[in-house]
């Protein structure tokens, strides 16, 4: 992701301070549970939601499975519709082909289209540092952007600010005097300052939702219809998207046009769709460039299990159903991609020595909602799961004696080895039960020290009962 | 019908009368049960956690311990979705092919209470009686990796005198999660904080469920908070009769 290595915190040192934050976790709570809603009315329209769901994994599973091929495909169909196309092995080299093709044009500002994937490659600062602005177009990423701060959702990444706090900002940062907090005004804002941008821009950057192998078509949905300027009016336009957003045919749009809007906006249809295929003379661009980038992708399409976060179409469903994602917010995750997605794609695309990103698959009671709502039918829990087993595999293995030490690890170690002889579990039971009276107060456990205290900081402890329950089956057969 | 009974280790340690509750309700409903000492611990947590290659012989194990058997019945959701969602990965990851073999035979006969009374046995009534104001929250593994639907409603909408309130977001997590209670402790009590707020709404007097795991720590913070409402385990509502309670 990041091009340095740089340590994250952890989920769990990052959450507490949002957890915090009552403001936060209103807005937020407010925010996920209004597009929950909307998207399960918008789904429930369907009379073939799970075959729509089922056929999407397929596709997408395809894809995975053929990758070499379709990507060769692509570049082809791309290059005959008069496109160029790159490969980047990571961030670094993507920024760096993009900064070339900016510098021929000689410019100072480049206008972008909302794209996660040129957050995750740190564009923007890459562009700044050469003194190119690159400057975002929709809404929430301006009001990001303006505010100097980080998207915290996939597809709504200022969710975590309120009207009143965006309209202190644009009287700030847009010079307007007078604005009310109406969602109408604050639109109207950014709009008049946007549109005087799009119109003298030279270049423009987006990313993709959709490249198709058979035709070289690229696909951009949206909302507001600055993608759709941004796409047209500047002479060049560069894309760059992960290697893994193939979908083969043109036909195959009809289910992926079909899962993407309900799950994203609860929308039947994105107002804007956008399609482009290479360059044609005398409308639009006159230049396009496709940036693929692999930056740890195809080491998580080498993980069996791991491979289907790879079908992901950042529709972010999974952001709005999660009980975790509602109550720290997508912050906590320090990463671009927050929520169940992002605690399964992070780890993997950064690497599990990194200890902020091997937090990540704890972050979650594997309650499965995002399961449920998955338009490609991830199972997030499997692969969390899957990723606590590749990290507790790869401490155990370099993690020395801190490892051998280490309070969780001990107590695993102790217990797998009691469940394995009945005997010994027997033993450990009333082992246990005399253990317990150092902390047994009035009928309940209501501290603990060391890792246990996070428990009875809210909840008492309901001490062991006199008798198991296999005693008293003893007992009763006698 | 023979049944053998996986009581959970969770259960046999902490919460020994939701195992006698459901030792009762299948002799009353006609059943032979057994309960094979020998069993232990269904391998969830260290599966969970990552302690993937310490899971490999409690699967060994309970295959040992309940490969004959003609069904097995356990009162945790949790546990059984283990067995029928994880038990052929732990398996694959042994390299042993018998025991892959021995847990694909298994599984199908392995059942949690509430769906083998509703589905299996197609009972819905039971004969209990309960005259309390209660709520149901259903929890993840039962309501989202087992798929148990509404048999747990099923079963108590036909109990005798009780008030069957509908727990508000009754879907949402409650926050427990196994050791991501312990490691995301503020995250979990955030989750607990909304959940216990949902209950205490219908004003219940008890809040049952099909996981004692779940209702201890939702139990944990009523007891902390002296709210007054219980947390009940649904093989107890179920096997309470006039004469007991």
């Amino acid at each position: 992701m990041s091009s340095d290595k740089a340590k994250t915190p952890t989920f769990q040192e990052s959450a507490k301070a949002y957890l915090d934050n009552t403001q936060l976790r209103r807005n937020i709570g407010h925010a996920t549970h209004t597009i929950r809603d909307k998207r399960e009315q918008a789904v429930g329209e369907m009379p073939d939601w799970e075959e729509l769901r089922e056929a999407g994994s397929n596709i997408k599973q395809r894809v995975m499975r053929h990758l070499d091929k379709y990507l060769v495909q692509l570049e082809k169909s791309v290059q005959q519709a008069g496109g160029v196309v790159h490969w980047a092995k990571d961030g670094k080299e993507a920024n760096r082909i993009i900064l070339d093709l900016v510098q021929q044009k000689q410019v100072e500002e480049v206008v972008k289209v909302k794209s996660i994937t040129t957050d995750e490659i740190e564009l923007n600062k890459a562009l700044a540092k050469e003194g190119i602005q690159a400057l975002e177009t929709d809404l929430a990423e301006l009001i990001v952007q303006l505010a100097e701060d980080e998207p915290s959702h996939i597809l709504v990444p200022a969710i975590h600010k309120n009207r009143a706090e965006i309209r202190e900002l644009f009287k700030e940062k847009l010079n307007q005097d007078e604005l009310s907090d109406r969602p109408e005004d604050l639109a109207e804002a950014a709009r008049l300052y946007l549109r005087k941008k799009f119109l003298s821009a030279k270049v423009g950057i987006s990313g993709g939702n959709f490249a198709v192998a058979e035709t070289g078509t690229i696909s951009v949905v949206e909302s507001e219809g600055n993608g759709r300027m941004c796409t047209t009016l500047p002479d060049t336009l560069i894309t760059v998207m992960g290697l893994e957003k193939i979908i083969p045919t043109w036909r195959d749009f009809e289910v992926f046009m079909q899962l993407l809007p309900r799950s994203a906006t609860a929308e039947r249809m994105n107002p804007y769709n956008s399609f482009w295929t290479g360059v044609t003379d005398g409308d639009g661009p006159q230049e396009f460039h496709l940036v693929l980038l692999d930056n740890g992708r195809t080491n998580v399409l080498a993980d069996e299990v791991g491979r289907q976060t790879l079908n992901c179409i950042r529709c972010s469903a999974c952001l709005n159903v999660c009980p975790v994602y509602e109550r720290t917010g997508g912050h906590a995750y320090n990463s671009v991609y927050p929520g169940p997605i992002g605690a399964i794609l992070t780890p993997q695309l950064k690497g599990l020595e990194d200890e902020g990103a091997a937090s990540l698959p704890y972050a979650s009671s594997l309650c499965g909602a995002c399961y449920e709502v998955c338009p490609v039918k991830i199972n997030i829990p499997e692969v969390l799961v899957h990723l606590r087993g590749k990290i507790v595999d790869e401490k155990k293995r370099n993690g020395g004696i801190k490892q051998k030490t280490n309070q969780e690890h001990i107590g695993m170690k102790l217990m797998a080895r009691a469940f394995k002889k009945r005997s010994r579990y027997e033993r450990a039971q009333k082992l246990a039960r005399i253990g317990q009276g150092l902390f047994v107060k009035d009928g309940s456990i209501s501290n603990l020290p060391g890792e246990l205290a996070g428990w009875t900081a809210m909840r008492d402890l309901k001490p062991i009962p006199e008798q198991t329950f296999r005693e008293w089956w003893r007992q009763r057969d006698e | 019908m023979k049944l053998s009974l996986f009581i959970t280790c969770f259960n046999d340690t902490l919460f020994p009368e939701t195992g006698k509750a459901t030792v009762h309700l299948l002799e009353r409903l006609g059943h032979t049960v057994e309960f094979p000492l020998e069993q232990t611990c269904c391998g969830q947590m260290h599966y969970n956690t990552g302690y993937h290659e310490e899971a490999i012989p409690l699967v060994q194990k309970f295959v040992d311990v309940f490969g004959d058997a003609e069904a097995i019945v356990a009162p945790s959701a949790s546990c059984v979705a283990m067995v029928h969602e994880f038990y052929h990965k732990v398996a694959e990851r042994s390299g042993d092919s018998r025991l892959r073999e021995q847990v694909e035979k298994l599984v199908p006969r392995v059942f949690e209470l509430s769906q083998f009374l509703v589905d299996e046995l197609g009972v819905e009534d039971v004969g209990a009686y309960y005259p309390h104001r209660v709520t149901y929250h259903p929890t993840c593994h039962s309501l989202r990796m087992l798929e148990v639907g509404d048999a747990p409603l099923k079963l108590l909408r036909n109990v005798r005198g009780i008030d069957l309130i509908e727990l508000p977001m009754a879907e949402e997590c409650c926050g427990f999660g196994g050791t991501f209670a312990v490691k995301n402790a503020d995250t979990s009590m955030a989750m607990l904080g909304d959940k216990i707020r949902h209950i205490k709404d219908t004003e219940a007097e008890v809040c049952i469920a099909a996981d004692n795991s779940c209702l201890m720590h939702i139990g944990g913070a009523l007891q902390r908070q002296r709210g007054g409402v219980k947390t009940v385990h649904l093989a107890e509502i179920l096997a309470s009769t006039e004469t007991s309670s």
